[in-house]
This record gives structure tokens, sequence and C-alpha cells, in this order.
């Protein structure tokens, strides 16, 4: 094992181990070549790999989405950085208009990543805070991935970057400097399409990622003193859903909490229950419970963005509520 | 700094002698637009006949455009056409029967009945199609002309948009990503005087859609988009120019829409009298009678290559109408590469 790393160390790592491995591989984005990124993601990358490799573009996302499309259909492998995922409302037509249904009408892969650094808990007020995947878990033709930890970012972002589809990478700025953990010396990849368990438990299944994967962990250590045992199921990628792994810790627990920091109303969790009820209705010992931000814009003030946004103690009471039941 | 013009040199006398193409790339010319026509007026009988069960388009008016632009192109170069560009796909090697077992939807289709018309992509001939939302892949054209310099490979993306897809951001967006890294791309606007029902007085102020080209940079022209030379002379430009690093360019290209927007459309709104006008500047008659003059085309080769075409069209349409359509279970295959 290594020296502890960030999540954002993970993501980091990843590119550079796929920029190293393979020539195709090139970034696009605004401010991460010379800068290094908003966030430093790409920091050093352009002394390592030169400004052919690490582009920094205009100000435009529809041109940066259209370009990475345009440079995947022949062959290269490109990764669009988003500067914050808020902004790839911009690039939405290119995403799910020409890259989404570009192999189902052509049959050429579009191997693209897009990254999208999303989520709440900074104070960045209603721009600079969203959890976009939703928007995109609709539109067949997509891959969605969401890791949560140092481990999983790496391995996923070198798996998005190898996939010959287009993948929407959603990394969590939250998490960025606030998840640190060793990860193995050895080469790895994390398979798009596999949910992990990140906490085995028997008597409620939650279902999360991202953040709430972090959330939902504190919460389980919480009601464990309380005698309940929780089974955190971190989905990894939302696109393609592991349904396979879902429904085995559902039928074992009978209980089911899914967890996310999007706004509830079609989120992703209204499809997990859709899901669950229809395939695993007989081993519900409980209804289908969904913790998730309200329906409202993501607000700026501490005090409404931490009423927004679910945390450890509101997952702990949900698990409670569903205990009781 | 580049310099722009977007002065349109006087160009209703045209076919002068004044340029120097030999008389082998000018019957060239002349052919594809003969075919061209031939095939946007049978893919219009065969909507009539209900053969074709989408959206039926006619590049009428367009063909000294179409066969013009992408005749500036090399192979090795790509074509990101529109849906009135027949001739331009038919120009860059696109065989007549696969354009139209893309119209009928067939399985043996470019798309195997997934989309229409010609919206298709083939790698072999660097033919990328368009999609319905226009402006769309102006982008996508932009980042295959980057892969293209990244790859230090000398070759230069051709694409093309209307006066009304000329509004779409995407268009604006690409354009400025194209200039700002000096991208070998090449915007043809078809300024055919109508988007859909709206007139072009109700879509823009400049006096030139080239005139755009001030904003980023790039050298921008106005040509007559009805004389099939004239387009060729400023598309070779642009293209050269751009093959040698020289970036981007816009060039306008002024033609009437003869026909409505698709088959459904009569065009009830546009005045009789700008049809007759335009009518006066069919490209094909244009021409035709340039070469008649010049002594390059005799009565006996225009009748040759009609029959020719005829026989070709025909054959195409008798084979694709034998074809079958896709499965419907096929609907499921294909959303994601392997």
């Amino acid at each position: 094992m290594s020296n502890p790393i960030t999540y954002l160390e993970g993501i980091s790592e990843g590119l550079r181990e796929e920029m190293r491995r393979d020539k195709s591989v090139f970034l696009l984005g605004e401010d991460i070549g010379t800068y290094g990124g908003a966030f430093k993601v790409t920091k050093g990358f352009v002394e390592e790999f030169g400004e052919d490799r690490v582009i920094d573009t205009v100000l435009a996302e529809a041109a940066i989405i259209g370009a990475a499309t345009g440079a995947a259909i022949v062959g290269m492998r490109p990764v669009a950085e988003m500067q914050f995922a808020d902004f790839v409302t911009n690039g939405f037509n290119q995403l799910v208009n020409v890259t989404a249904r570009y192999h189902y009408r052509n049959f050429i892969p579009v191997p693209l990543v897009v990254r999208l650094p999303f989520g709440a808990g900074l104070r960045g007020g209603p721009f600079h805070s969203v959890s976009p995947e939703a928007w995109f878990f609709h539109t067949p033709g997509l891959k969605l991935v969401a890791p949560s930890t140092p481990y999983d970012a790496k391995g996923l972002i070198k798996a998005a970057i190898r996939d010959p589809n287009p993948v929407l990478y959603f990394e969590h700025k939250y998490l960025y400097r606030h998840v640190k953990s060793e990860i193995p010396n050895e080469e790895f990849v994390v398979p798009i399409g596999k949910a992990d368990i990140k906490r085995e438990g028997s008597d409620i299944t939650v279902i999360t990622y991202s953040a709430g994967v972090h959330w939902s962990l504190e919460a389980s250590g919480i009601v464990e003193n309380e005698g309940i045992s929780v089974e955190v199921v971190d989905l990894r990628s939302l696109l393609p859903i592991d349904e396979e792994t879902i429904l085995r810790s559902v039928r074992k627990t009978g209980k089911v909490l899914i967890v996310h920091e999007d706004t509830l109303t079609g989120g992703i969790g209204a499809e997990l229950s859709a899901i669950i009820g229809a395939a695993a209705f007989e081993f519900l010992d409980a209804p289908i419970r969904r913790l998730a931000a309200p329906d409202t814009p993501v607000p700026y003030a501490p005090t409404l963005e931490d009423y927004f946004l679910p945390n450890a103690h509101k997952v702990a009471d949900a698990i409670r509520l569903l205990a009781e039941y | 700094m580049p310099t722009v013009s977007t002065k349109s040199k006087s160009s209703r006398s045209i076919h002068s002698d004044n340029h120097t193409l030999k008389p082998e790339q000018l019957l060239r010319f002349y052919s594809y637009m003969r075919l061209t026509r031939e095939f946007e007026d049978t893919i219009l009988r065969l909507y009539q006949q209900g053969k074709i069960v989408g959206g039926a388009y006619s590049g009428n008016g367009n063909e000294a455009t179409a066969v013009g632009s992408a005749s500036a192109l090399k192979k090795e170069d790509y074509l990101f056409p529109l849906h009135r560009d027949m001739g331009a796909h038919l120009v860059k090697g696109q065989t007549i029967l696969n354009l139209m077992l893309q119209h009928l939807a067939r399985d043996s289709g470019l798309t195997r009945g997934r989309d229409g018309t010609g919206h298709y992509t083939d790698p072999s001939l660097r033919i990328y199609g368009n999609i319905s939302p226009l402006g769309a892949m102006v982008p996508v054209a932009v980042g295959v002309a980057l892969a293209s310099k990244l790859r230090k490979e000398r070759v230069v993306v051709m694409n093309y948009i209307g006066d009304g897809g000329a509004s779409i951001g995407e268009v604006h967006e690409g354009l400025i990503m194209a200039s700002a890294m000096r991208l070998p791309f090449v915007l043809i606007i078809e300024n055919n005087q109508f988007a859909y029902s709206t007139p072009t007085t109700k879509q823009f102020l400049v006096e030139r859609l080239s005139d755009r080209a001030i904003g980023y940079g790039i050298p921008g022209v106005t040509v007559d988009g009805t004389d099939v030379v004239k387009v060729y002379e400023a598309c070779t430009e642009a293209v050269e120019r751009a093959r040698k690093g020289g970036g981007p360019s816009i060039i306008e290209s002024v033609t009437m829409r003869m026909h409505g927007h698709a088959a459904h459309d009569n065009a009830w709104y546009v005045a009789k009298g700008l049809l007759e006008d335009w009518k006066k500047k069919d490209p094909i008659m244009r021409f035709e009678k340039y070469l008649e003059s010049a002594g390059i085309l005799s009565k006996e080769k225009k009748a040759s290559l009609g029959k020719e075409i005829e026989t070709q069209i025909e054959d195409a349409v008798r084979q694709a109408l034998s074809r079958p359509y896709p499965p419907g279970e096929q609907t499921l295959e294909d959303v994601f590469a392997k």
C-alpha cells in the first residue's frame, strides 16, 4: 500500500497513469493547463505532457464537449473537464443529442470522458454546487460513475478512459481534500457497473454513492451502538446499475434506505425504488425510504445549505425510522 | 492579421473563361450536379409515393454549392455536410445505393434504419452527416480538426450550416475554438434565404453572413452559390489555406431554396416572383449554357449523361426497395460499443 492519498490525488494519479500508458489520451478544459485546473487536479500535467495533451480551451462548454466528441469518433481518447458540473448544461445538447446517440446511429465508438466536479458543502451557492447526475441518468448511451474513495476515484477514472463509450465521471468537490486513504502500489482498475459493499450489516441496506457513502458510513457507526446493523452499498456506477449487488443486499436485510445529495423528485433513488419494488417486493419488511435534498436549488447561506444537504445525523434518523417499522 | 474580405465580387454574369479549370473538371461538376438533382427529385417522388416514411428534403438550387465545395476536398479530408448537400455526399464518394438505403430506412443502410436521410457516418469516406438540431455538428467537426492537428495530419475539415442554423450558439462556440486554435476548419454557410418559413430579414442584420468572420479574426467571403466554379475556387482557397496551417475560414454561399423546407411544405410563404427570379439563375441551367457555348458539352453528351444518371438511380431504387427494414428487436442493440 502507498502513503495515504486524497480523493483528488486518486483522480490525478489515474489520469497521469493513463496518459503515460496511451498516447491517444489527452485533456481539454478551462484553465487545466498552465493554471493546473480550478481545483488543481491537473497540476503539473502540462509540464509533463505538454500543451498538445493538456489543452487550455476557450470558455465554451458546448465546444469542449463537442470537440472532445469529434476527437473521440476519430480514435482519440479525450478527457474533457467541466470546471464545475453546473456548467455542463451549456454542453447538454452535445451530450444528449450527439455524444450519447453516436454509436447507436453510426456504430462508431465514442471513448470520451467528461469530468464533472459536482456537489455542495463548500458554500458555492446555486451555480457551483449542483448534483446533475439525474439529468443524464435518463439518457441512453451514456455511462455514469461517481466514486466515493481515493481507491475508487483512481480505479474508475482509469476504467472510464479505457471504456469505448462516453462516461460522465462525477467527482465530488467536498471529497477532494476531505477523504484520504491508502491505495495499492500495483496498478488496478475499478470496473464500471460494479457496486461495492462498503460496510456489511444485516438489518438495513443503505444504497448510496459519492458523498452519501461517507454520511451513511458515519451514520452506520452511530446506530451500531443502538443495536442496528447497517449494510452500506456504494453504487460507484450509476449507469449501468449493478442490480445484482443491490438486490442481494436487499434480500438479506429486507429494509432499504436510499441516500443521495441530489434533489428527491426524479432522482436516481426513484429508479432504484422501482427496481427493488419490482424485483424484491416479497423480501421487503418496510416501505423503501429515500433521503435526498429537498426539491429546491442549492442555497448559499450556511444555514440554508446545511438545511438543504443530507448528513450523517439525518441518515441516522432515517435508519432509526426504518428500524422501528 | 488575416485580411477579411466580405465583398462579393460581382458574379451575375458568371462562367466567363476567367478560370483555369480543365474541361474534364468542369464536366465532372456538371455530372455531379445533374446526378444530385435527379437523386433529390427521386427522393421527393418516393416520398409522394409513401415509400419514404419520414422527412424528405431537397437541395434544389443548392447543387452548385454542394458540388463545388466538396470538390475542393481531398480524399483524406473530412466532410460534415447538411441535409441539402447530397451533391457533397456524392462527390466525396458516397454511392447512390447507400444514400437510397438511408432514405428508405433499410437494414442494409449505413445506420441500419436507426436514422434517415444524410444522418450517417461513413468513416471509410470520411463523411460525418448532420443531425436534426442544426449547428450541433460544428463543435464536433472542430474536434476532428483538433485531432488531426494533434496527429500532425495535413487534412482539412469542411462543415456546412444554413442561414437558419448559423444562429445556433454551438456554431459560435465551434468557430471561436477553431479560430483560437487555428484549426484546419472551413465553414460553408449556405444562405438559401429561408429557415423553414423564416426569411433572412427576420434572422440577422448583417449584410452578409461572412461578415461574422470579422468577429473571429478569420477570412470570410461571400460567393454566388449558384456558380459552381466560383464556389469551387473560394473553397479551394480556404481549404488550401487551412491545410497549410492558416486556420479556419467562413464562406457564405448565396443560393435559394427552390422547394419547401421538406416535402410536406409547399413554401406558400415564398413570393412567387422571388422563385421566378432565382429560377433564371438555376445553377445547372446556367452552367449548362456556359459549357455548351464554350464547346465543352455537346448535345449528345448531355443526353447520354441524362440516360446514364437515370439508369443508375433506377437501379439503386430497385435494389434498395427490395431490401428489408430492420427487424424490430434490433431496436435494443448497439446503444453502447462493446
